[in-house]
């Protein structure tokens, strides 16, 4: 059974590749096979078919998976959507069932003993396309994650005494966090006497933010440093204010040079230029 | 393109997500730089209060015109445990959760138009729309 459908699958490749690569022109979205030139459109399917039939070829029954990983790590560098690659896979094995129906490998009788050989032979290979996609993401998400929390929060010590901590980004619970331990951390370590907290380059200040903020300049308060607000944008300081929310215990000013300034001056000290 | 959208609320960042929308849906119906932060601000108090009350809910954002006038509406609904009293929560400083007890009335402030609709056991539903000048 399984040797014959090889010998049929192998026989007639460049008509699989035709067919396949007609079907895959009618699928909308995808603008691989319109805007790639032919030739490498035409290499790239031989590819995807040589991989597709490749483990068949090797003649057993049970999966390998060496050349399962193989074909799916391959796959994955064509660079198509999964929903692509999926529809590639449907398409394939819709052209190569109708040429085996054609030439008479597959009959009325052996269809049901067929179907199992048949699933057996492309449903591990979508399976392990699938599995390997959803691993990538979830690699992704991860790395994303960890490149969040190393840009964000760190305070740095500009001058003797004075440190800056820029935030940008959105700030949910966990960077809340962060930014507390961070601030403290940094504040005791770097004998900060006046601590300057950017929100630049924070998008938007709802409660739960303003909240956050109040928090860790209490915070700092209690550790012996002043906190100050800086980098407030006129819109910010609108929505601030028809929050309601109350900020007056904190020193705030527009931009982080004014508050650089103000800092200076608590601690006694200024920017004066050389003559 | 249809002049509704919505967000479903599940997670933190389903928040991120909400207003994200609000956002270029402010900035495309021609708000202002700081309509579009207050629009933003207000989806991000709603979607926050259907995170931490109710768990699960919606944020929808429609563009409405009426009488020659043009606005966004946000409609955050959920199926959560309700609010049991109304006037409490629009007070200033009044919150259950430990935080500012801004949220409600500062929605109010921020937008033009708000009402509220809750029912003990079956869930709120609010809506605030603010209109283009």
């Amino acid at each position: 059974m399984n040797s014959k459908m090889r010998i049929v699958v192998n026989e007639h490749m460049d008509t699989i590749i035709a067919e396949w690569i007609e079907l895959m022109k009618e699928e909308k979205g995808e603008r691989f096979f319109h805007f790639m030139p032919q030739h490498l459109v035409e290499k790239t399917s031989r590819e995807f078919t040589t991989l597709m039939t490749s483990n068949i070829n090797e003649g057993e029954n049970a999966v390998n998976n060496e050349r399962l990983d193989d074909f799916t790590e391959k796959v994955i560098r064509f660079g198509w959507s999964i929903k692509f690659v999926n529809k590639a896979i449907d398409n394939f094995a819709a052209v190569v069932f109708e040429l085996l129906e054609d030439v008479e490998v597959i009959t009325e009788q052996n269809l049901r003993i067929f179907m199992g050989v048949f699933t057996g032979w492309i449903n591990p290979l979508r399976e392990s396309i699938i599995e390997a996609y959803s691993i990538k993401w979830e690699q992704t998400d991860t790395l994303q994650k960890v490149a969040l929390q190393e840009l964000s929060a760190s305070l740095i010590p500009v001058v003797d005494k004075v440190s800056i901590m820029p935030l940008v980004g959105t700030i949910d619970t966990e960077r809340a966090k962060l930014i507390m331990e961070n601030l403290l951390d940094g504040v005791v370590q770097q004998r900060a006497e006046v601590v300057l907290l950017d929100i630049t380059g924070v998008p938007v200040v709802d409660t739960m933010v303003a909240h956050h903020i109040i928090q860790a300049a209490d915070a700092v308060r209690l550790v012996g440093a002043k906190c100050m607000l800086v980098g407030i944008r006129p819109e910010i300081a609108q929505t601030i204010v028809a929050l309601g929310i109350n900020l007056s215990d904190f020193t705030t000013t527009s931009t982080l040079r004014r508050g650089m300034q103000e800092a200076l001056s608590l601690t006694n000290r200024e920017i004066v230029e050389v003559e | 393109m249809s002049n509704r959208s919505s967000v479903e609320i599940f997670t933190e960042w389903d928040i991120v997500a909400a207003r994200q929308l609000g956002r270029n849906e402010a900035k495309n119906s021609g708000f202002g730089t700081v309509d579009q932060a207050r629009i933003t601000t207000a989806i991000s108090e709603l979607a926050r209060n259907i995170y931490l009350y109710a768990g699960k809910g919606k944020i929808e954002i429609e563009r409405v015109s009426t009488d020659g006038m043009k606005g966004m509406t946000i409609i955050a609904s959920d199926e959560g445990p309700g609010i049991p009293d109304l006037r409490k929560v629009m007070e200033d400083g009044f919150s259950t959760s430990g935080g500012l007890g801004a949220g409600m009335p500062g929605v109010k402030r921020l937008m033009d138009d708000f009402k509220v609709e809750s029912e003990v056991g079956k869930g709120t539903t609010i809506t605030a729309t603010k209109w283009l000048r």
